[in-house]
C-alpha cells in the first residue's frame, strides 16, 4: 500500500512536471529576459496612485520589448505589492533583491517607504529608481531619483510669485510630516531672498479633513498669497472649504507643490480654477511626445479618460534612462547602471530630462501652471530649460558647493 | 468673537453627527459597532452614486441614505450582531469585520472588477458629489460672512438630533428602547420583544450614520477608507458624554468642538486636536461613566 502510494506520488510528480515543461521551455527560448522589480502598492489606501505608477512601468517595459528589449533581452518586470506599508515595501524589496536577484527594482512612491527600503539596497548592492518628488536630504548611491527635489519646484516658484503675481505676504500651510516641513524650510528661505515675508507656518495632520479652522486663520492673517505643501485627500477637503468660506483664487490664490491633475479631479474642478501648482510636467503640456504617450498610456489601461501626471511620466522615461545606462554599461549590474546613468539624457514627453553626474538626481524644467474650469492647467510660466537638482539646498547646497555629490554625501558640510 | 465660536459649533456638529448613530447603537444597545464608520462611508456612496446614476441632488440623497444604511444596518443585526449580545469584545471583533469586507466591496466593486467590469462612482479612487449652488459660498448673518453649507451642516445636525431625541423619548418605541437600556431581562419580562426592538434601534443607529455619510460627501472626498478614522472620534464622543445618555452625546460634541476650535484658532491644528484628546482623557479618569450618566444595565 506504500509502495503504491509512493508509486503513485512518483507519478502524479513526473506528470506534473510534464504540464508544467511547455512554460518551462517557453521561458528559456525567450530566453533571454531580464528581470526587473516594480514595487508599487496594489493594495491599501496609495493603491489608487501606485497601481498608475506601475502601469506606467509596464508601459515603458512593453514598449521597449517591442522594439527589442535591452542588450537583446526582453524585459520581465516582476509586480509586487507594498501594502501601502513601509513595512511591507521592505520585505518585498529584500524578496526582490535576494530571492529574485533583480539589480534594479523601479518603486517606491512616498518617502516612509523608501526610507524603509533603503538599507536592502544599499547592503545588497542592487539599483532602485524612485520616480516621485521629494523633499531632498538624501544622497543614496544605490538610488537614482527621477523626481523634483525642492529648488526645482520653488526657485522659480517663489520668484515669479513675489514678481509676477505681485505677491507680498505668503501664509505656508501643510500637511504634519518631513515633505512639507522641508518644503517649508526652502520656501522661507527664498521668499526672504525675494524681499517677501512669511505671515504663518501651519500644519495640519495627514489625512485631516477639517478644515475650517485653517482656512479661517488664513482669511484673518492679512496673507496675500497661500503657499501649500498640502498632500493626499486633505488637499480636497481644503480647496472646497477654501472657496466655502469665501475666498476667491483671484484675491488670494493657493499656490500648491503637490496638488495635481489627480487631485483637481477628485475635488471638481471648479474649486480649484484660478490656483497654481508648479511641477515639471503637467497634462497640458502641448508637444507632440506628450500627446502620443498619454493616448499610449490610455490605451494601456484602457480607459480612455485616464489622468497623467508628473509622477506617471517620471515612472514612464525611467526605464529609458536605465536601458540607455544598461546599453552603455554592456550588462545589467548595479555598478554598471550606476557609473553609465550620469549624464544619460533622455526626451521624456514633457520635456528633456537627464540625470545629474554627481547626485544621480534628475535636471528637469520647472513649470508653472494655472488651474482652468476643465481640470486641466495652462502653463503661465515655464523656466525653459532643465536645471539642476541640489537636494541639499534647503541646508545652503549651490551649484557651486555641492553636498551630494559623485563620492556620496559630503556631512562635513551640514 | 462669533465667528470662532461658530466654527467650533461646526466641528461639534460634525462630531455630532457620527456619534448621534453611535449613541444609538453602542449607548443604548451595548454593541461596540466598529463598522458604524462604514455606514457613513456606504452613505456617502449613495450619495456619489444616486448623483453620477440618477442626477439627483445631495438634499434628495440625504432620506435615500437614510433607508439604504439602515436596511444595511438591519440585516447585520439580524445576521451577525443579534448572535452577539453580552459579548462586547466578540461585537468588537465582528463589527470590525464586517467594517472591513464592506470597505472592501466597495473598492472592489462588489466583485464586479474581477470580471473587469467598471462602475462609475464605485472602487477604490477618489470620489466627489457636487453641492447645490444654493449652498456653495458664503452667507451673511449677524454681519458675518459663515460657510452656507456648514451653516447648513448645523442646521441638519439639530434636526436629527431632535428627531432622535423625539424617537427615544416621546415614542412607543423610545420608550422600549429605554427600558432595554436600563435592563434588558426586566424588560423582557414585561412583555417588550426585545430582540425586535434591537434590530429597529440597530437600523435607526444605522441611517443616522448613512445621513452624516452624505453630509460628509459636501465637503471631502468620499473614498472607502474615510469610515476608519470617524469611528474613533464618534465613540471618544460618547464616551465622554455618557454611555446611554443622548443628551450627554449632544454636550460632549458641543464641549469638544468648542475645544477643538478655540485651540487651534490661538495655537494651531495639531494642539487643537491634542487638547481634545487630553480632555477625554481627564473626563475619563474623573469621571469614568462620563459627564451625564445614569446608572443601570
Amino acid at each position: 500500500m506504500t509502495l503504491k502510494r509512493r508509486q503513485f506520488l512518483t507519478t502524479a510528480a513526473v506528470s506534473a512536471g510534464a504540464l508544467a515543461m511547455p512554460g518551462y521551455i517557453r521561458s528559456a527560448r525567450a530566453a533571454e529576459t531580464i528581470q526587473v522589480g516594480a514595487l508599487y502598492s496594489q493594495t491599501g489606501g496609495l493603491s489608487v496612485v501606485e497601481k498608475m505608477l506601475a502601469s506606467a512601468v509596464q508601459l515603458a517595459a512593453s514598449e521597449i520589448n517591442a522594439s527589442g528589449g535591452v542588450l537583446g533581452k526582453q524585459i520581465e518586470v516582476i509586480v509586487e505589492d507594498g501594502a501601502s506599508d513601509p513595512k511591507t515595501f521592505a520585505e518585498k524589496a529584500q524578496k526582490l533583491v535576494i530571492k529574485d536577484k533583480v539589480q534594479t527594482v523601479f518603486g517606491c512612491h512616498t518617502s516612509a517607504s523608501r526610507k524603509a527600503v533603503l538599507p536592502i539596497f544599499e547592503r545588497r548592492n542592487a539599483m532602485l529608481f524612485y520616480q516621485t518628488h521629494y523633499e531632498g536630504f538624501e544622497c543614496s548611491r544605490n538610488v537614482v531619483y527621477l523626481g523634483a527635489v525642492p529648488n526645482q519646484q520653488l526657485s522659480n516658484y517663489i520668484p515669479w510669485i513675489i514678481n509676477t503675481l505681485g505677491k507680498k505676504k505668503f501664509f505656508i500651510v501643510g500637511s504634519n510630516y518631513v515633505y512639507p516641513r522641508e518644503m517649508a524650510k526652502v520656501s522661507k528661505s527664498l521668499i526672504e531672498a525675494g524681499g517677501a515675508e512669511w505671515v504663518a507656518d501651519e500644519y495640519l495632520e495627514l489625512g485631516h479633513s477639517e478644515w475650517a479652522v485653517m482656512v479661517n486663520k488664513i482669511k484673518e492673517s492679512g496673507a496675500d498669497v497661500v503657499l501649500s505643501h498640502v498632500v493626499g485627500d486633505s488637499i480636497i477637503s481644503f480647496y472646497r472649504e477654501f472657496r466655502n468660506q469665501g475666498l476667491s483664487h483671484a484675491e488670494l490664490p493657493i499656490c500648491a507643490t503637490v496638488t495635481s491633475e489627480i487631485e483637481i479631479a477628485a475635488m471638481g474642478p471648479e474649486y480649484a480654477a484660478g490656483s497654481y501648482t508648479s511641477f515639471p510636467y503637467f497634462m497640458s503640456i502641448d508637444r507632440p511626445e506628450n500627446r502620443s504617450f498619454i493616448e499610449r498610456y490610455r490605451a494601456f489601461v484602457n480607459d480612455p479618460k485616464a489622468i497623467t501626471y508628473h509622477s506617471l511620466e517620471a515612472a514612464y522615461f525611467q526605464l529609458f534612462l536605465w536601458k540607455q545606462a544598461v546599453e552603455k554599461a554592456g550588462d545589467f549590474s548595479a555598478d554598471g547602471i550606476r557609473e553609465n546613468i550620469r549624464g544619460q539624457e533622455y526626451d521624456a514627453p514633457g520635456g528633456p530630462v537627464k540625470v545629474d553626474p554627481d547626485n544621480l538626481h534628475t535636471w528637469v524644467t520647472p513649470n508653472i501652471g494655472q488651474w482652468q474650469d476643465d481640470g486641466q492647467s495652462k502653463i503661465v510660466d515655464s523656466y525653459g530649460k532643465p536645471i539642476k537638482p541640489l537636494p541639499y539646498s534647503g541646508y545652503g547646497e549651490t551649484a557651486e558647493n555641492l553636498f551630494c555629490t559623485a563620492a556620496g554625501l559630503d556631512s562635513s558640510k551640514l | 468673537m462669533f465667528d470662532t465660536l461658530f466654527i467650533g459649533l461646526s466641528l461639534s456638529s460634525i462630531l455630532l453627527l457620527v456619534a448621534l448613530g453611535l449613541a444609538v447603537t453602542y449607548g443604548a444597545m451595548g454593541i461596540i459597532n466598529m463598522a458604524h464608520g462604514e455606514m457613513v462611508m456606504i452613505g456617502a456612496y449613495v450619495a456619489v452614486l444616486s448623483n453620477i446614476w440618477l442626477g439627483t441632488n445631495l438634499l434628495l440623497t440625504i432620506p435615500l441614505a437614510f433607508l439604504v444604511t439602515a436596511a444595511l444596518g438591519y440585516g447585520l443585526e439580524r445576521l451577525v450582531v443579534r448572535r452577539l449580545y453580552g459579548r462586547l469584545l466578540d461585537t468588537l471583533l465582528a463589527t470590525w469585520g464586517i467594517a472591513i469586507l464592506l470597505q472592501q466591496a466597495i473598492r472592489l466593486e462588489f466583485g464586479l472588477s474581477f470580471f473587469g467590469i467598471h462602475v462609475e462612482g464605485l472602487g477604490s479612487g477618489l470620489q466627489n458629489v457636487p453641492v447645490p449652488q444654493f449652498l456653495q459660498g458664503t452667507l451673511g448673518l449677524f454681519g458675518l460672512q459663515l460657510n452656507s453649507y456648514r451653516v447648513f451642516i448645523v442646521l441638519v445636525t439639530l434636526v436629527l438630533a431632535g428627531l432622535t431625541w423625539f424617537t427615544l423619548y416621546r415614542t412607543p418605541l423610545g420608550m422600549k428602547v429605554r427600558a432595554i437600556i436600563r435592563n434588558p431581562q426586566m424588560a423582557a419580562a414585561c412583555g417588550i420583544d426585545v430582540k425586535a426592538t434591537n434590530a429597529i434601534t440597530f437600523a435607526l443607529g444605522s441611517g443616522l450614520a448613512g445621513v452624516a455619510g452624505v453630509l460628509m460627501a459636501g465637503f471631502r472626498s468620499v473614498s472607502p477608507d474615510m469610515g476608519a478614522t470617524m469611528v474613533v472620534d464618534g465613540f471618544m464622543v460618547v464616551v465622554t458624554g455618557g454611555v446611554g445618555s443622548l443628551l450627554g452625546t449632544m454636550a460632549a460634541a458641543g464641549i469638544l468642538g468648542e475645544i477643538n476650535a478655540l485651540v487651534a484658532i490661538f495655537f494651531n491644528e495639531i494642539a487643537g486636536r491634542a487638547s481634545v484628546l487630553l480632555v477625554v482623557i481627564l473626563v475619563i479618569l474623573l469621571r469614568p461613566a462620563g459627564l451625564f450618566s445614569f446608572k443601570g444595565r
